[in-house]
């Protein structure tokens, strides 16, 4: 019996060895993030143009109690309180924000939307239940956050922090009140977790960040209210804890960005996305239509058939241009005739390439698939911002003027791309030829144009105007997003040629505003 | 009992999508009481398939029309030497093809993971009217080709390097036999081809956490020179991990739990006695994020001394 002790003993020590040696603990890439730096505190920032607002101020925000009076004394006092015997809980909170807020609200958008990415399941009669956001919590929760909904959510949420971060930019202008790190040598002295900047903190710009994140994000995940006021007061201590803001300063901004997000929601309510599901007698149209062009009409592959993944999202209002734009100027012409010699040699190659798929052809196809589950392309396309802004030092509101750009881009990307899907109303491959199987799933919606490339090539084209030193490493992602639909079995080549060339001309209109905006 | 080509298999990982191809086979010596004897080897092929139509998300028993029955062949070549009379070296090496019967998804195939076990038995005496018999086992197994674990279910492997630790205890009355052991296995972070992934939250890195898992197996039947029979019950547990959301995909990490039952036999031809041949079935009867897959599975073993002498094979 001895030896099955020292057996016993020696296998408990293997494993102990090996539990010590290999921590599983894994390292997201922006988990540990130095604070943001900006190269330019873009002081001028309250006279960029605007989205929505017509003004700068817009809403009031009225003027600071002066630094030497007691209120004042006291909230600094509260700021002191915060930085006296922080707890490595805190200190880790307040690493997090430092990074920057719009690069963590847009992490927090990207983990909702993949989170509530989830087709729906069948009911019992085959038909398929829609989410409704007046019963958010009942199943299927709203939202089902498909590629449409997200890129349209990551819009207007970009969009709004922008409006508010100028109209903030505009009042820490008009007065400058100094930071609290600035005012209090006690407070600068604790004040060691983020980057010290002239940039006035009357309204603050975490708190604007906050409140119209966070207004805006509880009507796109009604499901989530609680996580997102949590995380609203994380950040909340967070910068004052840092000695970037006060009490007053906080409460400012974070009313500033509410009220600025209700001028988005009022738009987002009447911008016909509430029509973009719409009825069974509408989807049928569609394929009577298409028929009557002498065209095989898509049909849904799912078992049971699914009803079209919001097929008048294409009538949604974009930012860049307007609804006719869309129609008459950025809607591409027909597909290949679906009974023509050049449609069957475009499914030839889908089937051919599918066969016998190659290792790096799998590679590429998961690499960009972001299908069910995932953020979607429109949140793997902000992923590749972000990582690339954060090593720009943008000032804030840079970084939200630049996320606006790509994410208007992108939601208007999604309009015109899903106002030509079904207009035409285009097999997918595995409907024209059965034997071909595809290396990830197949998106619910017709074929022609391909999101991924419409959305990939407007992407890749704002970017590259805000970021020229990459433009060709975005054109190439462009061009391998859209590959990696050919070769997986989702999309026939024209799909994907004319998806990019049409993402870059809407990507284009945002260059235009670019360069209009006054940040250049 | 010690002499004959004993059996072989592990046709697949420890738990989930491919708990079809369970390690709880009949013909496989790193879950039983039988040794090689020194100097002899073992080697032979096995095919299996299993299939499964239900599966578990999360607790949730579902079918899915889009996937119909989710199945997986293998063909494996295995082997087993004896170093000495109480301690041999086995390994298994899968090439495995996926398939859905429903739906549009591609299927997958490809070489598996080669696992290599050690097995050690320092204790065997007369206990009672019976023999008892102690084991220590370890086995390391790691993925042999760059196939993708994050297709589920028709990946056709989780591409993760385990390290595993098992106790066995057998006794022996007659011609009869109980087996009960227990196993840990460690399991190394794995790397999948998108740099992104939701779990229970988002994570931006292409490395997945890979939660360990613990099993437990009894098996019991008749053994004799010539056939073995016998019943088993196999349990894994995934010590961590998290349920497939509601109509998602399953992934790597989820939590795969299975309890599995199964039968099977090895018959030793009389006249040849180096040849035998292998079958079992095993059902999956309670799971989680897991399919419940039925299995089958046969295959063909020839024994020999390496030094050139089949003496003791010759006198059974």
């Amino acid at each position: 019996m001895k030896k099955i002790s020292f057996l016993t003993f020696t296998l408990l020590a293997v494993l102990m060895v090996i539990q010590i040696s290999c921590s599983k603990n894994i390292e997201g890439r922006t988990d540990k993030l130095a604070a943001l730096s900006p190269a330019n505190i873009d002081l001028e920032a309250g006279k960029w143009k605007l989205v929505l607002l017509s003004r700068p101020d817009s809403f009031a925000v009225a003027a600071p109690a002066a630094i030497t009076l007691p209120g004042y004394i006291g909230e600094l006092n509260e700021v002191k309180g915060l930085q006296f015997n922080m707890t490595s809980v805190q200190k880790d909170n307040i690493r997090y924000w430092s990074a920057g807020s719009v690069l963590r609200w847009n992490e927090t958008m990207r983990d909702l939307v993949a989170k509530h990415n989830l087709p729906p399941y069948q009911n019992e009669d085959g038909t398929y239940p829609i989410p409704n956001s007046a019963n958010p919590f009942n199943y299927p929760q709203f939202p089902f956050s498909n590629p449409p909904f997200a890129a349209r959510a990551y819009a207007y949420v970009s969009a709004a922090q922008y409006d508010a971060l100028v109209a903030c930019w505009y009042y820490k202008k008009l007065y400058n009140r100094a930071a609290p790190y600035k005012v209090d040598s006690t407070i600068n002295a604790n004040s060691i977790m983020i980057n010290k900047t002239d940039l006035p903190s009357y309204p603050s710009e975490q708190a604007v960040l906050a409140g119209v994140t966070a207004e805006l994000m509880k009507a796109f995940f009604p499901t989530e209210i609680a996580e997102i006021n949590q995380k609203v007061d994380e950040a909340k201590t967070a910068t004052m804890a840092s000695g970037a803001c006060t009490r007053s300063d906080w409460t400012a901004g974070e009313s500033l960005g509410r009220q600025i997000a209700s001028v988005f929601s009022g738009r987002g309510r009447g911008d016909n996305t509430s029509k973009a599901v719409g009825t069974q007698v509408q989807w049928d149209s569609l394929a009577t239509a298409c028929s009557a062009k002498g065209e095989t009409p898509w049909i849904s592959l799912e078992i049971p058939h699914r009803n079209p993944m919001l097929p008048f999202f294409g009538n949604v209002k974009p930012f860049l241009f307007d609804s006719l734009t869309v129609v008459n100027v950025l809607r591409p012409g027909p597909p290949p005739s679906t009974g023509s010699d050049q449609m069957k040699k475009e499914t030839q190659e889908v089937a051919d390439y599918v066969k016998n798929p190659t290792r790096e052809n799998i590679d590429l196809v998961h690499f960009w698939a972001d299908g069910a589950g995932t953020y979607t392309p429109p949140g793997h396309w902000d992923a590749i911002a972000a990582e690339d802004f954060i090593l720009q030092n943008y000032s804030e509101v840079r970084w939200a003027r630049n996320m606006a750009l790509l994410n208007m881009s992108l939601m208007d990307a999604a309009i015109v791309c899903w106002n030509t899907k079904y207009f035409y109303f285009n097999p997918r491959p595995t409907q024209m030829d059965p034997s071909i199987k595809t290396i990830t799933g197949i998106p619910n919606f017709p074929s022609y144009i391909s999101g991924h490339s419409t959305f990939s090539g407007a992407a890749a084209e704002i970017l590259g105007h805000i970021i020229p030193s990459r433009a060709a490493d975005y054109n190439q992602m462009a061009s391998d997003a859209s590959l990696s639909r050919i070769v997986g079995g989702l999309h026939y080549r024209s799909d994907c040629s004319v998806g990019l060339e049409t993402g870059k001309k809407v990507g284009d209109y945002a260059i235009k505003r670019a360069m209009t905006d006054g940040a250049e | 009992m010690k002499k004959f080509c004993k059996k072989i298999t592990r046709f697949a990982c420890l738990a989930g999508f491919l708990m079809m191809l369970s390690k709880t086979s009949s013909a496989q010596t790193d879950q039983d009481a039988i040794m090689m004897s020194k100097h002899y080897f073992c080697g032979g092929a096995m095919y299996g398939y299993s299939g499964w139509k239900n599966y578990w998300e999360g607790t949730l028993k579902r079918e899915n029309l889009n996937l119909g029955t989710g199945s997986t062949q293998m063909i494996g070549v295995m082997g087993n030497y004896g170093i000495k009379n109480n301690l041999n070296v086995l390994f298994n090496l899968p090439y495995m093809k996926t398939k859905a019967s429903a739906g549009t998804l591609h299927g997958l195939k490809g070489i598996q993971d080669l696992s290599v076990w050690v097995k050690w038995m320092p204790y065997s005496r007369s206990v009672g009217k019976g023999t008892l018999s102690l084991f220590g086992l370890g086995g390391v197994s790691f993925p042999a080709s760059d196939y993708t674990p994050d297709f589920l279910p028709l990946s056709i492997g989780l591409h993760s390097t385990n390290v595993s630790a098992r106790v066995m205890a057998d006794y022996e009355l007659g011609k009869f036999f109980a087996t009960a052991s227990g196993t840990y296995t460690y399991r190394n972070n794995i790397k999948i081809d998108r740099n992104s992934y939701y779990t229970t939250e988002l994570h931006l890195t292409n490395e997945v956490e890979m939660p360990d898992v613990a099993s437990f197996n009894f098996r019991t039947g008749y053994r004799s020179g010539h056939l073995i029979a016998e019943a088993f019950v196999n349990n894994n547990t995934t010590l961590g991990g998290f349920d497939i959301r509601r109509n998602d995909m399953p992934f790597a990490s989820n939590k795969m739990n299975a309890t599995t039952v199964g039968a099977g036999f090895k018959y030793t031809l009389k006249n040849i006695h180096q040849l035998a041949f292998v079958g079992n079935g095993t059902y999956v009867v309670a799971g989680r994020n897991t399919g419940q897959a039925t299995s089958v599975s046969a295959g063909v073993f020839y024994a020999f001394n390496v030094t050139g002498s089949n003496k003791k094979d010759s006198k059974k």
